[in-house]
């Protein structure tokens, strides 16, 4: 028998009676089991997750949920074919055990596979303090569980909501404030909002917008404390420059933490930053040896990205979920050279203040910005992004239309700036400076060591970092 | 068989019938230049980029100054046919963006979300109507007694065109397809410049009609499209009514005329394909897809040409130079190989269906949700109560306009005409 053939019965035999486990049961996770049966995957598949819920679509929920339009439990995402699995939903899993692969759950129970998906996500980091993370009326959000209590706290009419942080979500939160005619405060660290995503010069229009639409914005100020009442309801926020506000609602909104919590101890490249994967989708080890059998896809994957440089990026977009789960899907039941890889040219959209946001590429990748379309006073425009002479992301304020053809500018790596547009341009198109912040100052990583002399034995391992 | 020979051939009305053969003798460039300066763009990775590229003008007062330099050829007077103030279709942001939000707001969501859906039962009731019309016949011209009446009803309606009015306007706006326009080889014959001559004189008996209508909803606002663009109250403040005549004869035109052209279109197609009828009669709900394909095949505004470069620009190893006009052939490109597998086969389920029968970019048809719940209605309506209906001739006569295509007259016999 040759090889050829002997390879063929193994997809063959795969297909028919192989067992798959999904952990994650959001937008990757049901987009990645509908295509591995589109993909001709007849074994057993089973879709853990720690929601109760069957998988709903989140960007709503800051939008239309918390606008009181859309119910928050009506936003299930829609099938696009039957996936005949085992769904174990509202228990989580708590650990992988790599040489008898196998998941384990919370409650004890243990699923085999014999190919595993990633895609557990991102969670909303939570207020620092424990204590006044505890006081009614302080949310986060990032579940529907979230966004149905904070819409219920909106309805109610509070005096003055805060939020905390000023990146898509804040900002989304603070905008649907004003249109539900409440006070709101938006408080934010940097010298304005969006200014991580899209830099400071793109930043200061977004400030603008939220002045004019009533939200006190302050900047440069974080939020030190909360204060509850005898009801241990909060009623007061302390700024870092001494003011103090009241409150009835606060609403922390300071960015997520990947759910890799449950992989510590597998030997796999999780950390801060997600699981490490090639562009195929399949993770890393800790050493930086890619696994054949366990595949990452959505928030939690962090790949290398041709157009970056080979950068090692996370994009927490929807369409890099269910396109990234597309490709994974295709490669677990897939083999040389029949593998495709994940190539997302980054896109997104924010809806905030009556202006429809979207992007493409990977902005804070640049160091320049020229506006090239449109007219920043009416809120209408286009603006690129470059880095050393190219062109590596784009942003429309209310000028969505363009988008693609500076996606295509993107993909071909095109010169930056961008030629001059026959019209509608601002007089002036000479790029400034993007006024990304420096690097964050880093964080208490984790650390991976290498240890071991002879080559057999040298191996890499992961110090989870000490709390 | 040279590119300018491809070209005056695909444009040539006894080609009407089947202009995709010389589409694909011109698609083997698919940026190329056909004589007199003209690009033609019948690629679809080509023709997406350019639909997208803002080095693109619309700006036809463009196209007149690059004429105007170039002795050779004549302005176009065919698209001042349209006002002398452009409309959309015809001009760049940020005054087409302006128009269109003034527009739109009385037209679609989100400020009118419910004038589009509020059509449905009037559109129903005449579908019914005019089928119920044929009963008791074994033939019926789809073209005049079926696809017609449906868009000329609701475009009436919306816009605030009198109905009663539909006789004379429908007579100008005929001379004025046929006899402006024209990119074939008859326009510079005896007849196509007597068509030409026609086609301007009623063009502006046209406009003057508008002029006059919308003079009166000066005076005398009205709860019509056309009188709330004029009194517009939105932030962008009224539209000038030099900009409202240039656009209601653009809404009139193209609201009802690529209608009718796609009604007749899906019913052609459907009735060429053996099985198709059938197909459709058992599964209903492929019909939106199946509309969308014959969309593909059939594009209803073949091209516009309105549009421009504004800078030298590479595209598919050909260079446009600065200021030609350069035409984006939506039925050309939707039939390319290298993006639709088996493209001059009808496929009621073709998959990932992103053709250019709405064009593509900022000047993506305004109209298509409407369109699309006309041709929806009249499709389904047709199909579910002809009984084995059967074209008489293959293909039909079609009409003279190489933009806006579609056949003259559709006959088709049928058994019997089914209870609603």
């Amino acid at each position: 028998m040759s090889t050829a053939t002997l390879v063929s019965d193994v997809v063959t035999s795969f297909k028919s009676s192989g067992r798959i486990v999904i952990v994650g049961a959001s937008l990757a996770g049901l987009r990645g089991a509908e295509a591995l049966r589109n993909a001709g995957f007849n074994g057993k598949l089973t879709i853990i997750g720690d929601e109760p819920h069957e998988p709903y679509d989140r960007p709503p929920l800051s939008k239309q949920v918390l606008k009181g339009w859309v119910p928050a439990n009506h936003t299930t995402l829609p099938r696009a074919r039957e996936v005949d699995a085992e769904w174990r939903l509202g228990v989580a899993a708590t650990g992988l055990d790599r040489k008898t692969k196998t998941v384990r759950l919370a409650n004890g129970d243990e699923v085999p596979y014999d190919r595993l998906l990633i895609a557990t996500g991102v969670r909303s980091r939570p207020w620092f303090n424990k204590v006044e993370a505890a006081l009614e009326g302080v949310f986060t959000i990032r579940t529907s569980d979230d966004a149905g209590r904070l819409q219920a706290a909106l309805a109610a009419k509070p005096r003055r909501v805060l939020i905390v942080g000023a990146g898509f979500i804040g900002s989304e939160m603070a905008s649907v404030c004003r249109e539900l005619g409440l006070e709101v405060t938006v408080a934010e660290r940097a010298d304005a909002p969006l200014v991580g995503a899209l830099g400071g010069v793109i930043g200061k229009i977004a400030a603008e917008m939220q002045r004019d639409h009533g939200v006190d914005l302050r900047l440069g100020v974080s939020v030190e404390a909360l204060e509850g009442d005898a009801a241990g309801h909060v009623r007061r926020a302390r700024l870092s420059d001494k003011v103090t506000i009241d409150v009835d609602v606060v609403v922390a909104s300071l960015g997520s933490i990947r759910n890799i919590e449950w992989l510590e101890g597998a030997g796999l490249a999780a950390g801060f930053w997600g699981v490490a994967c090639d562009a195929g989708c399949r993770a890393f080890d800790v050493s930086g040896v890619v696994t054949d059998s366990i595949f990452v896809a959505g928030d939690i994957a962090r790949a290398p990205h041709v157009l970056y440089e080979y950068q090692f990026l996370s994009l927490e977009h929807w369409d890099n979920a269910v396109f990234g789960a597309a490709v994974a899907a295709h490669n677990m039941v897939s083999l040389e050279p029949d593998r495709r890889p994940h190539l997302p040219l980054p896109a997104f959209w924010s809806g905030q203040f009556g202006v429809n946001i979207k992007g493409v590429g990977v902005q804070s990748f640049g160091d320049e910005v020229v506006i090239a379309q449109g007219s920043v006073k009416e809120r209408r425009f286009a603006a690129v992004y470059g880095k050393r002479g190219r062109i590596v992301g784009a942003v429309t304020f209310n000028h969505g239309k363009w988008l693609q053809y500076y996606g295509a500018l993107i993909e071909r790596s095109a010169s930056f700036p961008p030629p001059p547009p026959g019209y509608d341009h601002p007089a002036d198109m000479k790029p400034v400076p993007a006024e990304f912040p420096d690097p964050r100052t880093p964080t208490a990583l984790p650390t991976v060591v290498l240890t071991g002399h002879d080559p057999t034995d040298r191996a890499a391992e992961f110090q989870p970092r000490r709390r | 068989m040279t590119p300018e020979t491809a070209w005056a051939e695909a444009m040539k009305f006894e080609n009407r019938p089947n202009p995709y053969r010389f589409f694909d003798e011109l698609r083997k460039t698919p940026v190329v230049h056909v004589g007199n300066g003209v690009y033609v763009v019948t690629g679809y990775r080509e023709l997406m980029t350019l639909a997208h590229d803002p080095r693109i003008s619309s700006d036809t007062r463009r196209l007149k100054a690059w004429a105007a330099g170039k002795a050779e050829s004549e302005p176009d007077p065919s698209l001042e046919a349209y006002g002398e103030h452009g409309s959309i279709i015809q001009s760049d942001p940020p005054d087409h963006d302006r128009m269109r939000r003034q527009a739109m707001r009385y037209f679609g969501p989100p400020h009118t979300p419910d004038l589009i859906p509020s059509m449905e039962p009037a559109i129903q009731r005449l579908c019914n109507e005019l089928l119920d019309k044929a009963k008791g016949k074994t033939r019926i011209d789809i073209v005049d007694e079926y696809a017609y009446p449906v868009p000329v009803m609701v475009i009436c309606k919306i816009l605030g065109v009198p109905l009663k009015d539909e006789p004379q306007f429908h007579a100008w706006i005929y001379d004025f397809m046929a006899g402006l326009m024209d990119m074939g080889p008859e326009a510079a014959t005896e007849e196509g410049k007597a068509r030409k001559e026609k086609g301007q004189a009623s063009a502006a008996a046209l406009k003057q009609y508008l002029t006059d209508l919308i003079k009166g909803y000066i005076k005398e606002p009205a709860d019509t499209l056309l009188s709330r663009m004029v009194h517009c109250d939105g932030p962008d403040g009224p539209m000038t009514p030099g900009e409202t005549v240039a656009n209601a004869a653009l809404l009139l035109v193209a609201g009802h005329d690529s209608t009718v052209n796609t009604i007749s279109h899906c019913v052609l197609t459907v009735l060429r394909n053996p099985g198709s009828f059938e197909l459709l009669r058992r599964r209903p709900e492929l019909i939106p897809g199946a509309i969308e394909e014959v969309l593909r095949l059939q594009s209803a505004v073949q091209f516009f040409p309105s549009r421009s470069a504004t800078a030298d620009i590479e595209i598919g190893g050909t260079v446009i130079p600065k200021g030609s006009p350069v035409l984006l052939m939506y039925g050309a490109a939707n039939r390319d190989p290298l993006r639709f597998p088996n493209p001059n086969e009808f496929d009621p389920e073709r998959p990932d269906n992103q053709h250019f029968g709405w064009g593509s970019g900022i000047h993506t048809c305004f109209g298509g949700p409407l369109a699309r719940l006309e041709v929806n209605l009249a499709l389904e309506t047709f199909i579910r109560r002809v009984e084995n209906p059967r074209l008489v001739v293959d293909p039909p006569e079609y009409r003279r306009s190489n933009v806006f295509r579609g056949p003259r007259h559709l006959f088709v016999d049928f058994d019997g005409i089914r209870e609603q």
